[in-house]
């Protein structure tokens, strides 16, 4: 099967933050497109459909939004389709809309993902009390923390790698003028020092809950060069696509290190035709909402031998200047709109590859993956970017 | 209503008369009063709920105070609560099969921040437990013990309300205590938490 290629050339972002009471949420949604359209030097009369994901509706108390945003956006007319797979959503909706594209369907597709989380309480959504469902009296962290635990148990890493990982992205967040959380006073001891929410998991390792939205023109080969020669921004070639998920309770599973993710990674690096994954990708966005999960997936994506992750952390590689940079942008750690954080990743894989990542920009990338997971770590959604066609 | 009023049915945004999509500047007399930004409002919703085959007889069997799992014909994993399919076979589970009481703490974490009425006073231990012969793990809590003397491997029990208390709900099993049983290894509880 030949797939049509495909590339982002247009990407558009909020200014993340914990409430942008300022605009409505198809405002919120104007603003991530138009940027997206205006970056792509298109506008939306060019885009053939639209492809949307967000986290389930009871986060955000909204119903079925999508139903409306055809209009909200200046898209009436156009097909519009609404991805589902909780966390990893804006991953999983950035490959649909590829796929739109690689199917030979669509020319130019627009794509977006966001989160009000300011006008709900996710973190109620998540603990909602029914007394015929098990009760996990404890929020999103009190489900990740014990698989944390058991990490730290395995491996033997020293207790600070999860703060390490944490002052990394809040200090790389400083150079992105996107992110929610500016931290200008961020220290080792100040992240230490912050409150235990769910040992071990502290304040300062765990995600904001931010509004925003982020969206991507992506468009077929011809489309994507007449883009790029309009912009002078060159097109970052999509050469691996991949979604794997795994029930959430499975006798077998290893939930430390999901199988799903691990073969969502083989699959997207072969179709790259990456084989050393270390050596061949220049930068890594992915999905670290509790700062220990970047060693747990270091291992889980093959970046690094199982018990070893966190050696990569302390020893800085995966600093802005080491040889494996992890989320220059400031990751899930500094802005997390939920639905919208998965599309953050890949949107911020493929703005290092267009070399437009402004202050935060690694110097010579030539391929990054975008990764998001979601649900109970069971939806994986990954991508490879790069500045060579496929 | 039946027919539209407009003969010439849906219109694009650019057919639309000059000013439609403009409105006035919305004006706000001042007030010498706080905004309101937020309102809180208690909701109730009431409804009937019908929880299938498989979790009935999980939920009737918690009433009873027992703790049952299901497993598939032919299979050896025993899924609590079973939800009526074993999910690696992908087969309908046909058997009930009684696990527990006694139990092994796969996974925890100590919880500072309080979550609602249901949960204990902080900090408390929430923890995946693995009833024995089960495959697969509960979530409780662990009471009963200081809360940084719990460990991966430690043993407990299911502490029940009276029964004249219980009804068929997850409610049954208030939380979990340590009994006095030497700890299982950690590495034997991989893949059952």
């Amino acid at each position: 099967m030949n797939a049509e290629r495909v590339a982002v050339v247009g990407i558009g972002q909020t200014k993340y933050s914990a409430v942008r009471g300022d605009v409505s949420l198809p405002g919120l949604l104007r603003e991530a497109a138009y940027r997206a359209l205006e970056d792509a030097q298109l506008t939306m009369d060019d885009i053939d459909a639209v492809v949307v994901g967000k986290a389930p509706d009871f986060f955000e108390g909204v119903m079925m939004p999508e139903t409306y945003l055809a209009d909200a956006l200046g898209a009436v007319g156009k097909p519009l389709f609404r991805v589902h797979t909780a966390g990893s959503v804006g991953g999983s909706t950035a490959l649909v809309a590829a796929s739109h594209v690689q199917a030979g369907l669509h020319q130019r597709v627009l794509t977006l993902a966001w989160e009000q989380q300011s006008v709900s309480e996710a973190m109620w959504a998540l603990s909602f009390p029914v007394p015929f469902r098990q009760q996990l009296v404890a929020g999103a962290g009190g489900y990740f923390a014990p698989f944390i635990r058991e990490y730290m148990r395995r491996s033997g890493a020293p207790d600070d790698v999860g703060v390490l990982v944490a002052l990394k992205d809040r200090l790389n967040a400083l150079k992105n003028p996107y992110a929610h959380l500016h931290e200008t006073e961020i220290t080792y001891d100040s992240v230490k020092d912050s409150f235990m929410l769910w040992e071990p998991i502290r304040y300062s390792e765990t995600c904001p809950s931010s509004d925003g939205a982020v969206a991507m023109v992506l468009a077929a080969e011809s489309a994507a060069e007449a883009s790029a020669a309009a912009s002078g921004v060159p097109p970052a070639w999509v050469q691996g696509t991949s979604m794997r998920s795994e029930p959430a309770t499975a006798s077998g599973r290893d939930q430390i290190s999901p199988r799903a993710g691990s073969q969502c990674a083989a699959d997207v690096f072969a179709q790259a035709g990456i084989s050393d994954p270390l050596q061949d990708i220049d930068m890594v966005e992915m999905y670290v909402p509790f700062s220990w999960y970047e060693p747990m997936w270091l291992e889980n994506l093959g970046f690094a031998p199982e018990g070893d992750g966190w050696k990569m952390t302390e020893s800085g590689r995966t600093a802005m200047d080491g040889d494996l940079p992890v989320n220059c942008s400031g990751g899930v750690l500094s802005s997390n709109p939920i639905g919208a954080s998965g599309m953050i990743r890949f949107a911020e894989a493929a703005l290092q590859v267009r070399n437009r990542a402004g202050a935060h920009q690694v110097d010579g990338v030539r391929r990054a993956l975008g990764h998001a997971y979601g649900g109970a770590g069971q939806f994986f959604a990954m991508w490879v970017v790069g500045t060579d066609k496929p | 209503m039946g027919e539209r009023d407009d003969p010439a049915g849906d219109r694009s945004v650019a057919a639309m008369p000059e000013g439609l999509w403009t409105q006035p500047p919305v004006e706000v007399p001042e007030l010498d009063m706080e905004q309101v930004r937020r309102v809180t409002e208690p909701a109730t919703l009431v409804y009937t709920y019908t929880p299938g085959l498989a979790q009935t007889r999980f939920l009737r069997g918690l009433q009873e105070g027992r703790i049952l799992g299901e497993r598939a014909e032919g299979a050896t994993d025993v899924y609590v609560t079973g939800r009526g399919m074993d999910p690696v076979l992908g087969r309908a589970t046909t058997e009930s099969v009684e696990v527990g009481p006694n139990a092994t703490v796969t996974a925890f974490c100590v919880v500072h921040i309080g979550f609602g009425e249901k949960a204990p006073p902080t900090p408390f231990v929430s923890a995946l437990i693995r009833p024995d012969g089960a495959a697969v793990s509960l979530y409780g809590t662990v009471l009963g013990i200081p809360y940084d003397e719990v460990r991966i491997g430690m043993r407990v029990r299911p502490v029940w309300l009276p029964e004249s208390e219980r009804s068929a709900t997850f409610e049954c099993i208030t939380h979990w205590e340590p009994i006095d049983e030497p700890d299982v290894p950690a590495e034997e509880l991989k893949g059952h938490m």
